[in-house]
């Protein structure tokens, strides 16, 4: 083509113009059928956990909801190499370390929404709009009633105290709750302290890190420890489960809000940000708007026993009973910040 | 001889193919921020050995639950040894993380066995002994029942095309049956015992979900613990790379300890098998041995599944659960038919022309097996997403028109994945039985005029009709199973089976999975039951004995 006569230069014109007019006609017919709005989901949560809630918004919205779940990880990564042409409009995670990730790398934008500042509390957004949290949960001490005084017990720090020795369950390290615990306690303490801590509690552990979260306040049930270091959340889960020997066992414990008199139990939080590259902003920032809707809110502290992100709505029952906590007020981004570090920390204490 | 078109694009397409893989490779030279020097001080080795280690374990358990049964029901009768003959291979039909969480459901220190233990005994826990069971014990114990069916496939398929004169010149040496085995079967039948292992350790190294689930650190968790935990995709990679170079050199060991041996059958007369009636203490010990595998690898967690299912079966859509079958279906099938045709081309060309460039592009695609799914699925993303993002940037010049992303977030990219996964699963079953054809065969074709394409389509594909619906069939059961490369890899609002029960299950909802996880051992019986009953038959010679 390049060396072509001046005859073949008007015939690639004329192409051109014929593939112009031909794609402007499907995008037309295209725009025709596909005249429904949609947005794009990246979600870290699970399909049953988030696909009910966006039902709801497509009935109320006329807005189709696209979804992908997957580990979050995962997902950020195939964002970043679709770069500018990924279909993404909202990435869903469920831990805040994941969200500063993503902004970090740059696949963020920063959003500005009167609904959600106002809405979502200050501590729990980025400061330009970059992710909003939608739900909270904490990571409590849960311990054997039978056995453990909870006057012996105090704060995460505690935990490492000779006292405990052969006593706590607590999971790997690779679990992204136990990273951004430790992350916080990084941020608190610096690495070199947080490491002597997490030496600590690896002497404690009743067994080397294995399960999830239900399978170490089952073990504390049936007496292979007595502290399990577990989210909020599965415990009311397992407290409201279908098997009679799940409810067993988790009634066998009680919760314990860690440095009650000090900063505050940890907290982490479920939540989302609007793609750099997202082509449906407009529809992603409705779709985050109606996250903190009364009505979505109310869903997440029903349904899965999350915190709720706005103070103004009531948290489920079983969330009831266990009474009002104090939070760590610590700026959520620190917790991604020191992630690495922590995973560092934890890798040389021998935390598997 | 091949036309060189053909022979170029089969090397064009083995490229194609390798480009995942080496895509990981070139991550070699960049720089990865201190994090290896970080491992080498903390748990590098702690990988490496117990890499090794589950790799040794599994390794042996593999032979003895795949080797010595298959020579038992092929050689031997006794109480239900036709149905053990094809009832050995089910456990292929179970994940391996899905029989990982229902034997921890049944043994943990929380489940129901050691639970009845305590309470009939009145025990507390710690009062007496129980194997844990998420320990690499376990985990060796897991994957090898769910992976021995690769050895008991590919050593029955060796053991059923001997010949019968060379166990009667082993006799008449003076060797009895268990002589006739060790000194005379299993070493002729070296070669497909050695590519069943093979198949069997690749896919330990590549497992993910079991060892993760078990707490256990080995490569692949490494791996996504540098990639999730440090956020290091570079570090992540070159473990990956060094996990491959780990494989290449297992693979050229096994090469160069083969050496020049040659393993074509001599001859060609083959009368039926002499099957010895097993009497007394013998016939019930062997239905013991071969059973075991059989109960422990499928039946147990079969109807523990059943019985999770049935406990949830009111929290069951079954029309959510008909596209889900549908989809992993599809997905399966058209892996299949793709790896058949690819892996069948393939191994022709490496027999036609085996050249160096060949060969080596051969051995690469072979490494794909090995590569835990998240890591094949990322070295699809970047070389699939780089292409949409090219002819995107020449359209917009050229057009002003965006295409956006045309081949990423598609089901070719899932489905080229599967291919980068499973071809070498094809690709050994099928030269495994070229290997078997003697090139006088081809010879023979050659001197009656025809050409190397009439050979393939009259002389092989007939005589190696078991070995292709093998491949095909193994292909189809492992895309059913499969996990991480599909949930990376999948376009909007498309799920499967597979992904379903992981999300349920990695909310802990064992009993909630139950539903899903049984319909994936469903949906891989009924192929895993037709790959048996077609070695049965594949004895030359013979009609089916059933």
């Amino acid at each position: 083509m390049l060396f072509g006569s001046q005859r073949r230069g008007s015939e690639t014109r004329s192409f051109k113009k014929v593939c112009l007019s031909s794609v402007a006609t499907l995008s037309l017919l295209a725009a025709g059928i596909l005249s429904a709005a949609e947005v794009n989901v990246y979600s870290a949560r699970e399909e049953n956990l988030i696909k009910p809630i966006l039902d709801r918004f497509s009935e109320q919205t006329g807005i189709t909801v696209n979804l992908i779940t997957g580990g979050a990880d995962e997902l950020i990564t195939r964002m970043d190499l679709e770069g500018a042409n990924s279909p993404a409009d909202v990435l869903l995670t469920v831990d805040v370390g994941r969200l500063h990730r993503a902004e970090e790398m740059g696949l963020l934008q920063p959003v500005e929404s009167d609904v959600l500042t106002s809405l979502v509390p200050e501590q729990y957004r980025d400061a330009e709009g970059h992710w909003f949290s939608v739900s909270l949960r904490s990571r409590v001490i849960v311990y054997d009633k039978e056995r453990v005084d909870p006057a012996e017990l105090s704060t995460y720090e505690d935990l490492a105290d000779p006292k405990w020795a052969g006593k706590i369950c607590i999971r790997s390290s690779s679990n992204i709750y136990n990273q951004s615990l430790t992350a916080s306690l990084v941020s608190h303490h610096g690495a070199e302290a947080t490491e002597e801590w997490a030496r600590g509690l690896v002497a404690n552990m009743a067994r080397n890190p294995q399960g999830g979260d239900r399978d170490q306040i089952a073990a504390v049930a049936i007496g292979q420890c007595e502290l399990a270091v577990v989210n909020t959340y599965y415990l009311a889960g397992m407290l409201n489960a279908t098997s009679a020997d799940q409810q067993e066992q988790a009634q066998a414990v009680a919760v314990f809000w860690p440095n009650q008199d000090g900063r505050g139990a940890h907290i982490n939080v479920s939540g989302a940000g609007v793609s750099e590259h997202a082509p449906n902003r407009a529809e992603a920032i409705q779709l985050l708007e109606y996250m903190v809707s009364d009505e979505a809110q109310i869903w997440y502290a029903e349904t899965n026993n999350e915190y709720p992100i706005r103070p103004d709505i009531p948290v489920s029952d079983t969330l009831e009973s266990w009474g009002e906590f104090k939070a760590d007020p610590v700026a959520l981004d620190q917790l991604g910040i020191h992630n690495t570090e922590a995973v560092r920390v934890m890798d040389r204490a021998g935390w598997r | 001889m091949i036309k060189h078109g053909a022979i170029i694009a089969i090397i064009a397409l083995c490229l194609l193919l390798s480009v995942p893989v080496l895509t990981v490779f070139s991550s070699i030279g960049s720089a990865s921020d201190g994090v290896w020097a970080h491992l080498a001080d903390t748990l590098l080795w702690d990988y490496i050995a117990q890499s090794l280690m589950l790799m040794t374990g599994v390794g042996l358990l593999v032979l003895v639950l795949g080797v010595a049964p298959a020579w038992l029901v092929t050689m031997n009768r006794f109480p239900g040894s036709r149905l053990l003959e094809w009832a050995l291979v089910l456990p292929l039909a179970m994940p391996a993380y899905i029989i990982a969480y229902t034997y921890t459901g049944m043994l943990d220190v929380t489940g129901p066995v050691q639970g009845f233990i305590r309470d009939t005994f009145d025990l507390r826990f710690g009062d007496y002994w129980f194997p844990q069971i998420r320990s690499l014990g376990g985990a060796i114990t897991m994957l090898s029942l769910v992976l021995y069916p690769y050895v008991y496939l590919l050593s029955r398929m060796a053991f059923l095309e001997q010949s019968v004169c060379v166990l009667e010149v082993s006799r008449t040496l003076g060797a009895g049956p268990w002589r006739a085995f060790s000194r005379v079967a299993v070493p002729l039948a070296r070669p497909a015992i050695i590519a069943g292992l093979a198949l069997v350790l690749m896919e330990t190294l590549a497992d993910y979900g079991t060892v993760q689930y078990f707490g256990i650190s080995t490569f692949t968790t490494g791996i996504f613990r540098t990639w999730f935990g440090m956020g290091s995709s570079t570090a992540a990679a070159q473990l990956s790379a060094v996990l491959m170079l780990f494989i290449l050199a297992l693979v050229l060991t096994e090469h160069w300890s083969r050496s020049r041996a040659r393993y074509h059958h001599t001859s060609t007369k083959y009368s039926r098998l002499p099957q010895i009636r097993l009497q007394g203490l013998r016939k019930w010990l062997a239905l013991i041995f071969c059973a075991a595998p059989v109960v422990l690898g499928f039946l147990v967690p079969f109807l523990q599944l059943a019985y999770w299912a049935w406990d949830t079966r009111h929290l069951v859509d079954f029309s959510a659960f008909s596209e889900l079958l549908f989809n992993s279906l599809r997905l399966a099938l058209t892996a299949a038919v793709i790896a058949l045709v690819l892996g069948l081309f393939i191994s022709y060309a490496k027999r036609l022309q085996p050249n160096l460039l060949m060969r080596s592009s051969v051995r690469v695609l072979s490494l794909g097996y090995a590569i835990p799914g998240t890591v094949i699925a990322v070295g699809v993303l970047i070389p699939f997403a780089w292409v949409d993002n090219s002819i995107d940037a020449w359209m917009q010049q050229q057009f002003g028109v965006s295409t956006g992303l045309i081949f990423s977030g598609t089901l070719v990219a899932v489905v080229f994945a599967y291919i980068v996964r499973f071809l070498p699963v094809a690709m050994n079953t099928v030269d495994a039985g070229l290997g078997k054809i003697r090139p006088s065969m081809d010879d023979a074709g050659r001197s009656m005029g025809m050409g190397s394409w009439q050979i393939l389509r009259r002389i092989h594909i007939p005589m190696l009709r078991g070995s292709l619906l093998t491949a095909s069939l193994l292909v189809f059961v492992d895309v059913l199973k499969e996990l991480p490369a599909t949930l990376i890899l999948r376009p909007f609002n498309f799920n499967t089976l597979a992904i379903r029960t992981y999300e349920l299950a990695n909310q802990e909802r064992l009993t909630e999975a139950a539903a899903s996880a049984l319909m994936i051992v469903l949906a891989g019986i009924i192929p895993v039951i037709i790959i048996s009953l077609s070695i049965s038959a594949s004895r030359p010679g013979h009609d089916a004995r059933t």
